[in-house]
């Protein structure tokens, strides 16, 4: 369908494969070329495959993008809002473009046992720490896109927290795209974080572009928790509204772990995130919560999956949609359990808003069950503001437009309140208030 | 208490009742599909000209076409050139009354417990018996033709009233709507016709009971059944066949139709030869079943048992064009040993103030895999549209499977759609209060087995809800523990 900018893609790297980090290390050139040779027999996804029936990335794969470069020199912090506004107080790796930019970042004062550093580094000059984790957590299958990251797999973050450590703030990853070149631009994140036994840590991912432009960014996350490690994980998305945004991210959970994802989408012309939970031995629990917010023309998708391998696991995932505009949401939840996982708890829950005429929701919970002592249940809606709740508040004298705007908050506060950690909570909830208080999303309404 | 591998060990090990091969000459085409085979088919019906076409068209169609794989079941790939494609009872002139039936075939509904004879003393229901592919009695047809019903076969209705089936045939499911509808559109073979004229309330039930026989014959049924301006009809359908050793395949369409006002109430019992413990034979059942509300106020409601086949592949829809309309769709399904199924349901909301209700039930014991999939479609213009969906499974061993895949599509924000479903196998504390209070624990397991399908037995007509218990019963017989 697409093979002439597939080709494209193949030879661009094949011009550039052994300049990339690592490129003279053989086991990683062997990862390379297989997630090159994986992309060569997938290509991209089509409508046709059942994952990606309800997105379509025709406008995606229809044009090459041109990996971007190490160009970070000409920014500097003043253009960086988001770091101006910083509230948080956190271990700060900021990457333009998928690079990483020391002068941008502070790595100050980690404790002893954490490692926080550019995965070009740690390919550069200690690729053998990573050779057994890098790539282990993806699933063997990859679809095309996370199959190209994997072959251009070139910078991100690599954290690992040491036995027993406790870090006391946050690890924060800042994607900034500056979309401002000539030739459309795809960067390619990969990042890779092990929390080791006992460990505990906080992992907040953000992306966000200078310029309103057309760009991709087609990222990969890994996170391997080891016995009774607790790692709270955000992922904040806030592309720019003409940008693409296709992200895998790779959870391994071992004994009595837990590990809570909080996924935020807000940006993107089409957002795609696959979200892939194993739990590989007996105690480990899971909570997946997400929310997402789609307006003007994006389409955001999310898929979840979430693997039950070994008894006594428990799962808990909650996911919410607002959908105002023209904009649609895919929500495709999948929870497998496995023969012999007996005593499973696997709960999930989709509810979704739907605020105008011309939005739309494709929301598909599934699940397989293969062992009999378990209790799984997911429910799913789709609706709209409750017409006596608005009701109560217009009696109240708050205005329509004001009694929707709070109600919709509400709605999506749900999501947020369930986050720990009350700076990011904070933030979410003012950057909520912007958007859906203020308004913006009233246009088009019903 | 039974140690529950135990209680499993027997019930695998229970024979199939029905089955058994009634030896009668059947007019039987050699295996193989081409155009030739098609136009024998519509040629030994003596069908009008636009119905061969119409056959011929779908089955070049069919040729472009590729199996789906998407459903959660596994099987051998099926030669669909080793089948034969037609096998009709002899005595073609069509019977008149009971004496001028084989008397084989007689004994045949007597051992599957059909009281053809009783059924027209006792129960009113008239019955439409295919066998194999042919119909063999139609009776009580004079009563309803009274009030105007037309209950007939599908190659009756050809001669009779080409018009109605030129009209409504292949509306509702087109001739390429799938893969295998495709095929059982240029290969049907026989099935059962029914117009209720309008204001007509159907006097009783209607009911065929279909069974495969003969070997190698895949069975290709294609019913059609059109409800007019506020008329009722309730249609039951039934079915059981022979043991054998190879798989069968059956490919049927039922196409049902409601008009403004009408009502359709399609009831079925599916047990079907569901293979012996290994695996081995079972009938394969690829099924399209569909149904259009095509006025104001009309309903349709489908309402199934599927304890039978190797593998069944089914989805009952309802298409609600109609503004107010409803559409219902009951069921339970049982898997054991190592049946599949993947059957659910779709409802597509197109008209204003649509409804519609899902409640699946689904049992799984030995091996079995159950899987629910059902799509709720509400597209731009239906507003109001309200959906409510319950799949409940129930998990009896721990080597089977049960997966629910609901798809919601939603595309106007005044609809209201949910979907709830649970998973889980009998609570021990169910048990012990039964057991604590003297019963045994397969009367306990039987009660509340039959407890969690309550919601869908209550929808069966009265014949149906008691033969449908007594069938869960048996298929379950001693299963848990």
């Amino acid at each position: 369908m697409f093979e002439a900018v597939q080709q494209d893609y193949v030879d661009v790297y094949k011009g550039v494969a052994s300049g990339l980090p690592g490129g003279s290390v053989p086991w990683v050139r062997r990862v390379r070329d297989s997630g090159l040779s994986r992309f060569r027999e997938v290509g991209f996804p089509t409508p046709r495959d059942e994952d990606w029936k309800y997105t379509n990335v025709r406008p995606i794969a229809k044009q090459p993008f041109a990996p971007a470069l190490d160009s970070h020199n000409g920014i500097d912090a003043t253009r960086l809002e988001i770091l101006e506004n910083n509230v948080l107080d956190s271990y700060r790796c900021v990457f333009v473009n998928g690079h990483f930019a020391p002068g941008l970042s502070d790595l100050d004062q980690l404790p002893s046992g954490v490692v926080v550093m550019s995965l070009k580094d740690a390919l550069n000059y200690r690729a053998e720490e990573l050779e057994t984790e890098l790539g282990r957590c993806a699933p063997s299958q990859l679809h095309g896109f996370a199959a190209l990251n994997t072959a251009f797999l070139t910078d991100g973050a690599y954290i690992r927290i040491g036995r027993d450590c406790t870090l006391q703030r946050p690890i924060e990853l800042i994607y900034v795209s500056t979309g401002d070149s000539e030739q459309p631009q795809v960067s390619y994140p990969r990042n890779l974080a092990i929390a080791e036994t006992g460990s505990r840590a906080v992992i907040l991912e953000r992306y966000v572009s200078l310029e309103q432009s057309r760009y991709l960014t087609n990222a990969i996350t890994e996170l391997v928790a080891r016995m009774s490690a607790k790692v709270d994980y955000y992922k904040l998305q806030e592309e720019s509204a003409k940008a693409f945004h296709v992200c895998g991210l790779f959870l391994h959970q071992d004994r009595d772990s837990t590990v809570t994802t909080n996924n935020i989408a807000m940006g993107g012309a089409i957002a795609r995130t696959d979200l892939h939970v194993s739990l590989n031995d007996v105690g480990a629990h899971s909570t997946l919560n997400g929310l997402y917010i789609g307006m003007g023309k994006q389409h955001i998708d999310n898929h979840t999956q979430v693997d039950h391998r070994v008894a006594r696991c428990t799962s808990d995932e909650f996911y919410k949609g607002v959908l105002a505009g023209r904009s649609r949401a895919v929500f495709h939840g999948r929870i497998v359990v496995h023969q012999d996982a007996q005593h499973t708890d696997a709960q999930q829950r989709n509810n979704n808003l739907l605020l105008s005429r011309d939005a739309e929701v494709d929301t598909k919970p599934q699940l397989e069950i293969y062992a009999d002592d378990v209790k799984c249940s997911h429910g799913a809606t789709v609706g709209q503001l409750d017409p006596d709740s608005i009701f109560y508040l217009r009696s109240r004298g708050i205005d329509e437009t004001s009694a929707r705007s709070l109600l919709t908050y509400a709605f999506a506060n749900d999501v947020i309140n369930r986050f720990a950690i009350a700076s990011i909570r904070h933030e979410l909830e003012h950057h909520l208030t912007q958007t859906l208080l203020h308004g913006k999303h009233i246009e088009g309404t019903v | 208490m039974g140690s529950p591998a135990n209680d499993i060990d027997r019930l695998v090990k229970r024979e199939y009742k029905e089955g058994f091969v009634t030896e009668i000459d059947s007019d039987t085409l050699p295996p193989g599909l081409d155009e030739g085979v098609v136009r024998a088919i519509s040629e030994k019906k003596r069908e009008p000209e636009f119905m061969l076409q119409w056959r011929l068209d779908a089955f070049r169609h069919w040729l472009t076409l590729t199996e789906p794989q998407w459903a959660h079941v596994h099987h051998e790939p099926i030669d669909y050139q080793a089948i034969s494609y037609y096998s009709a009872p002899k005595n073609e002139d069509g019977p008149k009354s009971l004496d001028e039936v084989d008397p084989k075939l007689l004994e045949t509904y007597e051992k599957l417990g059909i009281p053809l004879e009783e059924q027209k003393m006792l129960a009113g229901v008239a019955v439409d018996a295919v066998f194999d592919s042919v119909s063999v009695k139609t009776t009580f047809s004079e009563k309803l033709a009274e009030v105007g019903v037309i209950f007939c076969s599908i190659s009756e209705a050809l001669q009779e009233h080409p018009g109605l089936v030129k009209r409504y045939l292949g509306s509702v499911v087109p001739a390429g709507d799938n893969f295998y509808a495709a095929l059982n559109s240029a290969v049907f073979s026989d099935g059962s016709f029914v117009y209720i004229p309008k204001g007509v309330r159907c006097p009783m039930e209607l009911s065929t009971y279909f069974r495969i026989n003969a070997m190698n014959t895949g069975q290709f049924e294609r019913t059609l059944i059109i409800a007019d301006e506020g008329s009722y009809v309730s249609y039951l359908e039934g079915c059981t066949a022979p043991m054998r050793d190879e798989n069968q395949l059956h490919a049927a369409v039922v196409e049902l139709i409601a008009m403004e006002g009408a009502q359709i109430k399609y009831s079925t019992v599916q047990n079907w030869y569901p293979g012996d413990e290994h695996g081995r034979g079972g009938i394969y059942n690829f099924v399209t079943k569909r149904g259009a509300c095509r006025g104001r106020n009309a309903k349709i409601s489908w309402t199934q048992v599927e304890t039978g086949s190797a593998i069944t592949w089914k989805y009952p829809s309802v298409l609600l064009e109609g503004d107010d309309s409803v559409g219902e769709f009951y069921s339970v399904a049982l898997t054991n040993n190592r049946q599949q199924a993947d059957t659910g349901t779709k409802m597509v909301h197109i008209g204003k103030n649509t409804t519609s209700t899902i409640i699946s039930k689904g049992i799984s014991a030995g091996r079995g895999q159950n899987a629910y999939r059902g799509l709720v479609k509400v597209l731009n213009k239906a507003d109001n549209a309200r959906n409510y969906s319950q799949c409940d499974s129930l998990l009896l061993g721990d080597r089977c499977g049960a997966h629910t895949f609901p798809y919601m599509e939603v595309k106007n924000p005044t609809a209201q759609v949910e979907h709830e479903a649970t998973t889980s196998k009998i609570s021990d504390d169910q048990l012990f209060y039964c057991r604590q209070r003297g019963l045994s624990e397969e009367d306990a397991v039987s009660m509340i087995v039959n407890g969690f399908c309550k919601q869908v037995f209550k929808e069966l007509p009265m014949e149906f809800a008691v033969e449908a218990q007594k069938l869960l019963d048996v298929s379950l017989e001693g299963a848990v523990g």
